[in-house]
């Protein structure tokens, strides 16, 4: 039975992380981290985990932490944010390369420069090439479910790769919101015990870990991660199918909304999906054929699955919540371009960059990317593809 | 199935290697050759040496295998030619030639 609940999102994730009892969390416990280790060192000091709890002096340290914990051969795991993320790359791709599960909480934040902590995706898409899983949440309830998926995805044996639960920062962080937990016992039941092949503490073999790879190797070992990322698709949704077995709520690699018969759409990331539902709904009252695609796993990358929901759409927008600094657009909108490259017929697709370091996106903003599209559809006149929206401006701007 | 390290070598396919690289079992390095990085090689000069073995500890490589007590013929397969060996011997009973390669 599912127990209601209120929740912020860093204690929901928190709360599953005591319930799956991990081996070792090793954290950097102050800002930018998140409240997720401090619930959890609570959690330690109570006696209600078994964990061991490494506060660590940064987070390059605490990812090599849960890389060593890891390689020995339990769960570990951690949550940052921002530039504690950047701060983790350099051991964000060993641990990748190591492939070991290794579980990381992110809660979106901007990356400084300038100095800024409140909500993007620009943290972790600036990772989104270090060979990590990473799955994106709409609300707290998808930030707790997606982090009882985690594990299992990660450690299917054909995947053995890291992932990263991203939820927005202070919109699903903070807020706090109605949520339904499970019970520790149905979670433990789900998430199962980790049994890796190999693990440095196994008494009958030892076991090297992240060896130096020369030339006529390293590359099969990179072949080898590439394949694993495909592997992952199936690992995804096989947990999602069989968490709706279990819990009973849906997932999957993206949520269509209204999509059916959709003629203008948006794809994006994260909270603004709730944002946007809200305007579809007061659009489709209005007889205007609008719909959404919440991504939910960005690495790996659903592409054929994306095209094909996007494939009857006429005109289409993907909200960027981070900037790549391309000159021509944001890290999903040249993936989801990407994708939709080899459809018979493409719909027509713009870029808007949004939402950076937390400026506000309300229903009115997306109403307008809406009314946008719609006359995009209308005229046949595209106009600009790589639009920004919501800065002050002295000139007037598309959006 | 593991793979043993002797099984793999630079015609192995991918598909074939182990996990990340990842090596399960001990002692692998005897099978990499990498006496071949050498350009300078110790040249152990057996009338000099007093076998006080102070040269094996020295030797980052172990390639001055000790058997029955003492010191044999350097382990050419795994020796660099750091010299260290050479510094440290109180008997200049290890002298440093150049590598001549075959």
């Amino acid at each position: 039975m599912s127990i209601p609940d209120r929740l912020s999102g860093n204690e929901a994730v928190a709360h599953a992380m005591r319930q799956i009892n991990p081996g070792v969390f090793a954290a950097f416990p102050i800002t930018p981290s998140t409240e997720i280790p401090q619930y959890f060192a609570q959690f330690v000091a109570d006696g209600l985990v078994d964990t061991e709890y490494v506060p660590v002096e940064s987070e390059h340290s605490s990812m090599s932490t849960c890389m060593g914990a890891q390689a020995a051969g339990v769960r570990a795991i951690t949550a940052t944010s921002s530039a504690g993320l950047a701060f983790m790359y350099e051991v964000l791709y060993v641990v990748a390369s190591a492939r070991l599960p290794v579980t990381l909480a992110c809660v979106n934040r901007t990356l400084t420069g300038p100095i800024n902590i409140n909500n993007d995706h620009s943290d972790s898409m600036g990772a989104r090439d270090a060979g990590w899983i990473q799955i994106y949440a709409e609300n707290n309830q998808e930030a707790y479910d997606n982090y009882l998926q985690a594990m299992r995805i990660a450690e299917t044996p054909d995947v053995r790769l890291p992932i990263m639960i991203c939820q927005d920062g202070f919109i699903t962080s903070h807020a706090v919101e109605n949520i339904l937990l499970e019970e520790d016992a149905a979670v433990k039941a789900f998430v199962g015990e980790y049994k890796p092949e190999n693990f440095l503490l196994k008494h009958e073999n030892p076991l090297a870990v992240g060896p130096y790879d020369t030339c006529p190797y390293c590359m099969e070992h990179k072949v080898q991660l590439a394949e694993a990322m495909k592997h992952a698709r199936r690992a995804v949704l096989d947990v999602a199918a069989d968490f709706e077995k279990t819990f009973g709520r849906k997932y999957g690699f993206f949520e269509e909304y209204r999509m059916e018969d959709a003629e203008v759409a948006l794809v994006l990331i994260g909270s603004t999906a709730g944002t946007a539902k809200a305007c579809v709904e007061t659009l489709r009252a209005q007889g205007i054929k609008a719909g959404l695609i919440k991504l939910r796993v960005f690495r790996p990358f659903p592409a054929q699955e994306l095209a094909a929901a996007l494939s009857h759409v006429k005109v289409v927008a993907v909200m960027d919540k981070s900037e790549g600094y391309s000159a021509c657009g944001g890290p999903l909108y040249a993936e989801t371009l990407s994708a939709c490259y080899d459809l018979p017929v493409r719909p027509t697709m713009i870029n808007v960059v949004y939402g950076l370091a937390g400026r506000d996106c309300a229903v009115e903003d997306i109403e307008r990317v809406y009314r946008h599209l719609l006359r995009i559809l209308e005229t046949g006149e595209t106009g600009e593809k790589y639009i920004h929206m919501g800065q002050r401006s002295n000139e007037q701007e598309v959006l | 199935m593991i793979r043993k390290a002797k099984d793999i070598n630079e015609e192995t396919p991918w598909q074939e290697m182990t996990v990340g690289g990842e090596i399960p079992e001990g002692g692998t390095a005897r099978l990499t050759k990498t006496g071949e990085w050498r350009s300078n090689v110790p040249v152990w000069e057996q009338d000099k040496c007093k076998q006080c073995l102070l040269c094996v500890p020295y030797c980052p490589d172990s390639s001055i295998p000790v058997t029955a007590g003492k010191r044999v013929e350097f382990d050419f397969d795994h020796c660099k030619g750091c010299g260290i060996c050479w510094k440290v011997c109180p008997f200049e009973a290890i002298r440093m030639e150049k590598e001549e390669k075959a």
